[in-house]
């Protein structure tokens, strides 16, 4: 039996009420969404603020809806939403896919778009009990001043596990950000950073408000793979998204290769237009991109398996997302 | 943010629940999640406390219909829904064709797991009247059952379902 510790809970209706507890309860607060990863999180004593302020409540961070070029999603719709929406499968099925690979049905249904992209990084040595950690003598994430994954470690390496940012960093997308002192906002390509303490550029009083990715062209093709140990429950120990943009003649005109899981910020392949753009993706080819993308991946013991292994399947889920975009009959993302 | 060491206060809070069609005004601890207060407040053990961080499905509970955690679920979150647990599936002297069926087949070993499977195998078939043994799968990958290695249990879904398409009873179909 794991117990939560007491808490006020808040229910806003409105989103300046939630941002404004934000503000009150500053330092002593968190906001909760599906809470599929924040409670198990508390309930492991890695947190413990006196409020929790509850987002799912609040229609202004709701709806799936297509403007000014762009496909909305408020970031409160529940993964489950995400994967089976009509204008998701339409226009993004890779995205649908990446959501609907998330977890398990329950956690689809009760976990959200926002808390995917806003996941708190993890580790072996952190997503653990407190007696656990207690008697590891406590990690640099939480507690403690060592780091059990890198030897003399002084920054934590705890691993980006989500599956929607993948993809949607593939695909441009933005999120909307909203606070008390005002609104912006910033591709995903911009918000996560490389340290596993905190790995996005959020203030802590700042809320995820929305996901608008740009409309995809014809040309496009995207996919998203995750390797992981069982094909439902579990968190990726090595993910892969791909988009290209394809001519009429099997040129591509664009490569977005995203490799994640790894380590605290999703690693975005560099290197690859002058490998792949303005080619055709032959077997040789591919093998280019495989290989320049093992160069730029190098696992750490933040997860349970084998860094080798984990890397030796990079160039193989490179190989794998260019056969399922190849394998499509038509352009879709 | 406050540390564990220090001893939060406990804030009983006054919160009405609706599960299984009876409306309950309850006075819960606001960091009690919908299982314990399920469990603890109401006396319903049929959701389990299994992992009790939602790996293993055993609390699954219907929430307006929806498979749900109930262990990773504020209480709060429950308020001005329908929550169903398994004592809410069928009254007791009629038996739901999943249970039944799950009787029938050895769908149910020790037990633990059941409670929540049922509850996702409920939702499915409210959706979907001819589930195919992949949609069956889908449906239960996030209960884990440790005994029976799911075959049992995959026969005892499609034997339910094919009992409630035909509205006859499963122990008619088993026989036939």
């Amino acid at each position: 039996m794991l117990r939560l510790h007491p808490y006020v809970y808040h229910r806003p209706r409105r989103l300046d009420e939630a941002l404004e507890l934000l503000k009150e309860h500053s330092g002593d607060v968190l906001p909760i969404a599906g809470g599929t990863d924040l409670v198990p999180n508390m309930k492991h004593g890695l947190f413990a603020p006196g409020h929790l302020v509850a987002l799912k409540g609040i229609d202004e961070l709701h709806g799936i809806e297509e403007r000014d070029g762009e496909l909305a999603i408020g970031a409160a719709e529940s993964l489950t939403a995400v994967a089976s929406h009509p204008l998701v499968n339409d226009h993004f099925p890779a995205l649908a896919h990446a959501a609907s690979l998330v977890a398990h049905p329950m956690i689809r249904n009760q976990g959200t778009l926002g808390g995917n992209i806003c996941l708190d990084t993890r580790c072996t040595y952190y997503n653990q009990t407190h007696f656990w950690r207690r008697a590891l003598g406590y990690c640099l994430k939480k507690d403690g001043d060592v780091c059990h994954v890198v030897a003399g470690g002084t920054k934590c390496v705890a691993a980006h596990s989500a599956d929607t940012p993948p993809i949607l960093m593939a695909l441009d997308a933005a999120v909307d950000i909203a606070s008390a002192d005002g609104e912006r906002s910033i591709k995903l390509s911009d918000f996560f950073t490389a340290d596993g303490m905190w790995n996005k550029r959020l203030e802590r009083h700042e809320l995820v408000t929305r996901v608008r990715i740009p409309l995809p062209s014809p040309k496009l093709h995207a996919t998203y793979t995750k390797v992981r140990e069982r094909k439902s429950v579990d968190f990726p120990l090595l993910s892969i998204a791909l988009a290209v943009e394809l001519d009429d003649s099997g040129v591509m005109d664009s490569i977005s290769l995203i490799v994640a899981a790894l380590g605290a910020k999703p690693r975005v392949i560099g290197g690859l237009d002058k490998i792949a753009v303005g080619k055709k993706p032959t077997d040789d080819i591919v093998e280019a991109v495989a290989r320049q993308t093992y160069r730029q991946c190098n696992p750490l013991d933040n997860i349970i398996v084998e860094i080798e292994w984990r890397r030796a399947m990079v160039p193989v889920y490179v190989r794998r997302s260019f056969n399922a975009i190849l394998a499509e009959p038509r352009a879709t993302a | 943010m406050a540390s564990l060491d220090r001893p939060g206060e406990l804030l009983i809070e006054a919160i009405r629940l609706t599960v299984n069609g009876d409306t309950h005004d309850l006075g819960v601890p606001s960091h009690y999640t919908l299982l314990e207060a399920l469990r603890y407040v109401l006396g319903l053990t049929g959701p389990k406390q299994g992992c009790d961080k939602g790996d293993c499905g055993a609390c699954t509970v219907l929430l307006d219909g929806v498979p749900t955690l109930s262990c990773i679920l504020p209480v709060q979150e429950a308020i001005g829904k329908e929550v169903t647990t398994i004592e809410g599936l069928a009254a007791p002297d009629a038996p739901h064709a999943l249970q039944d069926a799950f009787d029938l087949t050895g769908g149910a070993q020790c037990g633990f797991c059941t409670s929540g499977i049922l509850m996702s195998a409920a939702a499915l078939l409210a959706a979907n009247r001819s589930p195919t043994r992949l949609e069956i799968r889908e449906a239960l990958a996030g209960n884990l059952c440790r005994c029976t290695g799911y075959t049992k249990i995959y026969e005892a879904i499609e034997l339910a379902a094919a009992a409630l398409r035909e509205e006859r009873m499963p122990a008619e179909l088993k026989g036939s």
